[in-house]
């Protein structure tokens, strides 16, 4: 079969998103300080992490800062090999969904092992982390 | 109903390719283009270069002035553009209404494939920084699984080998070759433990159907039509971290619910399905969320061949989005046309043709990672 016919589109688009944390500032600004924050509802009670601003469960705008131990226990993971194009030059990287023991579940990198050493149910700590080229984010790192 | 062939189309362009869905949907209702009073377009479109598919497909297929939307469930836009036309006949409002999906997937490279489909899950917590895949939100599904039952890799591959045994008997199928469990298990790891045969191609295609009223299918002579019994929906939540668990999807167990006691019927009932298989384990948890066996027990169905044609429930023996491909808002409408064929017991070769006893089908069409889930049951 001849190889198909098409026109290469001139009109390329570069998209940035800009987005709003001013609300979870106290988040993003921790993460600088090495500190992980959840947010905890004053009316029902309910622990959120990634914190909100706004209480899904109950409707309630009062929510209270909490800063989170960071220990928890693995669930599930995999290792991404075939990599999204904004993530091409970064080396395979483990992804792990932990419990941790406030009893809200956290999803991040897995670093510091080797994918054959990791294993449902080991104990690894959730920390703030500052990249090299100056985002915030966090992680997971073995106990 | 109307189906094009599935595959990478690069010879043909949306409109065209959506015409070869639409036209032979139309000649199956004897109805003509203007007829068409309202269509329901499922797709996501974000790798082609229309932002309104809609009015596009329906210009170049002669059906502008219908009423117009395009509806968007991730992989089950299909079937919400599906319950959509389904909701405006059956309010009384409309007595036809035509449902299309239709996606070109194959305009961009993989990686920014890759890319448009792993942001869709919480993009701030799940993407921004940690680079989730499709893949690989389904693998952490798997690994849980696995840790849990008795399921292996050696499982998902088998689920693999029987989608690919029929979709080389569909001829409309992307990919039309048998494989083995060794190729799956030596397949390149995509999102461990998941491997390039565990994985649904990225395809382009359409699908078309008509919906009529009751009135409007004795009026129009239609010959053993196909009735929608059921549609039941759900939902899950946008972060993977705020699961109930990871060895199901709770939106299939809550929509196949739903849809079972809309149309009065149990998992034993049904006949044939087409089940979400976008990756080998999802078709595994899909037995056990609909209810074709118990929690654990999804690997020991494709084991003893129980979802093989002449087995208790066959599924997905139009090659599943495994084999058929997953045009992702096609899906849901493909579902839909290869039911009805199945009911009206037209497939060819008939090696793949479901045995009917009660004449009842299921779709369970779901989209992201169970983020959205509609289970529509047909009855000839």
């Amino acid at each position: 079969m001849d190889k198909p016919l098409t026109l290469k589109s001139a009109r390329t688009l570069h998209i940035t998103y800009n987005l709003p944390i001013s609300r979870t500032s106290k988040f993003w600004q921790g993460l600088k300080e090495g500190k992980i924050y959840a947010t905890k509802c004053q009316k029902c009670g309910r622990l959120h992490f990634p914190p909100v601003a706004d209480c899904g469960d109950c409707g309630s705008s009062n929510v209270k800062w909490t800063e989170l131990d960071g220990e928890g226990e693995i669930e599930t993971f995999t290792q991404v090999v075939v990599k999204p194009a904004s993530f091409s030059n970064e080396s395979n990287y483990i992804v792990a969904i932990a419990r941790l023991k406030e009893g809200v579940r956290a999803l991040a990198w897995l670093i510091g092992v080797e994918r054959e050493d990791v294993q449902v149910g080991m104990k690894v700590r959730l920390v703030a982390r500052v990249t090299s080229d100056g985002r915030v984010s966090y992680e997971f790192i073995p106990i | 109903m109307g189906h094009s062939r599935f595959g990478d189309r690069s010879d043909v362009n949306l409109s065209e390719l959506t015409f070869e869905a639409v036209q032979p949907s139309l000649e199956d209702s004897g109805l003509t283009a203007k007829e068409i009073p309202y269509v329901a377009v499922g797709s996501m479109g974000v790798w082609s270069e229309e932002p309104l598919p809609a009015v596009v497909i329906a210009e170049y297929c002669g059906l502008t002035g219908a009423g117009l939307v395009r509806c968007e469930a991730a992989c089950a836009s299909g079937s919400a553009a599906a319950f959509n036309a389904y909701s405006a006949i059956a309010s009384g409002q409309l007595d036809t209404a035509m449902v299309v999906g239709v996606e070109k997937m194959r305009q961009v490279d993989t990686p920014t494939a890759l890319e448009m489909i792993g942001r869709a899950g919480y993009y701030l917590w799940e993407f921004e920084n940690f680079g989730m895949t499709f893949p690989a939100y389904y693998a952490v599904h798997a690994v849980q699984h696995m840790a849990k039952y008795d399921t292996t890799e050696e499982d998902l591959a088998l689920v693999a080998v029987k989608n690919h045994r029929y979709g080389a008997m569909n001829p409309l199928a992307h990919l039309q070759h048998e494989i083995t469990v060794e190729k799956v298990l030596n397949s390149s790891v995509i999102a461990w433990p998941l491997k390039l045969y565990d994985c649904c191609p990225i395809t382009d295609g359409a699908a078309a159907v008509v919906l009529a009223s009751e009135d409007k299918v004795k009026e129009l002579g239609v010959e053993a039509p196909v009735w929608i019994e059921a549609i039941g929906f759900s939902s899950d939540t946008a972060n993977l971290s705020k699961r109930k668990n990871y060895v199901g999807l709770e939106a299939s167990v809550q929509a196949s619910r739903m849809a079972y006691k809309m149309a009065g019927i149990s998992p034993e009932d049904v006949d044939v399905a087409t089940v979400h298989d976008c990756f080998t384990i999802a078709e595994i948890m899909a037995y056990e969320d609909l209810g074709f066996c118990e929690k654990g027990e999804g690997a020991r169905m494709v084991r003893e061949g129980e979802t093989e044609v002449g087995g208790r429930i066959p599924v997905n023996v139009d090659g599943g989005l495994k084999a058929k491909g997953h045009p992702i808002g096609t899906t849901g409408v493909s579902m839909l046309a290869e039911l009805t064929k199945q009911l009206r017991e037209e497939i060819k070769p008939r090696g793949r043709q479901a045995p009917m006893k009660n004449y009842t089908a299921l779709a369970h069409n779901t989209g992201g990672t169970g983020h959205y889930c509609y289970v529509t049951i047909l009855r000839r």
